[in-house]
């Protein structure tokens, strides 16, 4: 991402004041979650193609014909990793369940609702296994992180595993450097690409001090950025059994099961 | 959505939860689409179990399909033209347009362009 088109540190001092300012968590996911994801949805999924390769991994060792959940699917690049199994991918965005509908188009190991991930349209103790990816982080306060683990736990059949990711606060090698110490409930910039502009192009633009050039619009995100060791509390807290857990690409994942 | 999805999907509403009307949900409405996968017998059978038959026979009548046994077919009286009927209701059948109703609650849920949305009204949602 270029650094020019980047949001000055008055705007997002701007936006997290209005962020703070909303009455309760679910006018703030609303806000600064959903319509984001809406607006940004046709750039966002053509980001997201590279499977994590934990992810892979747990879809790749599950029982052939097991039938799973998505929580969170996003454009569904987890969804046909493993066309063995039966996947229902489900996501709050209806912009990138329409870019999940495209990509998807045809395949039989899965299908794609519209859904929230706090009150999914499951029967309780159905699934196999559950995956949500980088979903649960968006959730504006605790008690909601922690029910969205619960309702996949719900969903989850007696033994049945979920692998959950969240991204770190801990990320001092990534080019955010978010770290220890640091706030934890934040706003992350998502600069659009314009129509028929390329980056580099607005970027010498402003470089040569064209007035007339439009800045890209910024869309605002937010996160909460988890500390070592509180994605595993939060398991814990919903009721459920953590399995196992680590760290990948500046995100801290656990498999959690149903007991 | 496809027709399987409809033996995996309940009413949202968390005070539905364990009620009758709230599963399956009453499918109004629909309009239907064939589209062509490859037949896989063992995943059909895999499927058998996991399935809630008397879900599956209500829905496929309310689409106007009344010609599934109305008992769950044991393993040996499961032959291929049963199984490849199974294949084209369960993973053939798009459900492009429709309603779902919750007799519980009453809500309705669209299905529109082949997407389902269980979305709801800020005073339904936790
Ligand atoms: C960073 S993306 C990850 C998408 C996908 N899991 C992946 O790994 O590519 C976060 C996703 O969470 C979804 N999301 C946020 N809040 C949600 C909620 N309450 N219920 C369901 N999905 C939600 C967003 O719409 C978005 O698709
Ligand atoms: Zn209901």
């Amino acid at each position: 991402m270029s650094g020019s088109v980047q949001p000055t540190i008055e705007e997002i001092q701007q936006e997290t004041e209005k962020f703070h300012s909303r009455g309760n968590s679910k006018i703030k996911e609303s806000e600064f979650v959903h319509d984001v994801y809406n607006e940004i949805a046709q750039h966002f999924s053509q980001t997201r193609y590279k499977p994590w390769p934990i992810v892979k991994e747990f879809l790749e060792t599950r029982e052939d014909k097991s039938i799973g959940v998505d929580v969170g699917c996003g454009n569904g690049k987890y969804i046909s990793i493993n066309p063995k199994l039966f996947i229902i991918g489900s996501d709050y965005s209806t912009g990138l369940i329409d870019q999940a509908k495209s990509l998807h188009k045809g395949e039989k190991c899965n299908d794609i609702i519209v859904a929230d991930g706090l009150n999914l349209p499951h029967n309780n103790d159905k699934f196999e296994f559950a995956i949500s990816i980088a979903v649960i982080h968006h959730f504006a306060d605790e008690n909601r992180r922690i029910d969205a683990i619960k309702e996949i736990l719900r969903v989850l059949k007696k033994g049945g595993q979920a692998l959950i990711y969240c991204w770190a606060l801990e990320q001092e090698k990534s080019r955010r450097g978010y770290k220890e110490g640091m706030e934890q409930d934040i706003l992350v910039p998502w600069v659009l690409a314009q129509k028929g502009k390329k980056k580099k192009d607005i970027k010498e633009e402003e470089e040569k001090e064209v007035d007339n050039v439009e800045k890209p619009p910024v869309k605002m995100r937010f996160y909460h950025l988890y500390k070592n060791g509180e994605l595993i509390d939060n398991c814990i807290k919903a009721g459920g059994k953590v399995v196992k857990d680590g760290y990948e690409r500046d995100n801290w994942w656990v498999i959690v099961e149903k007991e | 959505m496809k027709f399987i999805t409809s033996n995996f999907v309940r009413c949202a509403v968390k005070s539905c939860d364990g009620t009758e009307g709230s599963f399956p949900l009453n499918f109004q409405d629909c309009k239907l689409q064939l589209e062509e996968q490859e037949f896989n017998e063992e995943f059909i059978i895999s499927m058998l179990e996991r399935l809630d038959w008397s879900a599956l026979v209500k829905v496929a009548s309310q689409l106007g399909n009344n010609a599934i046994p109305p008992q769950k077919p044991s393993l040996d009286d499961i032959n291929e033209v049963l199984l490849k009927d199974l294949h084209s209701l369960l993973l053939e059948t798009q459900i492009i347009e429709g309603k779902m109703i919750c007799d519980n609650c009453q809500h309705v849920y669209y299905i529109k362009d082949g997407i389902a949305s269980f979305l709801l009204p800020p005073h339904l949602a936790k």
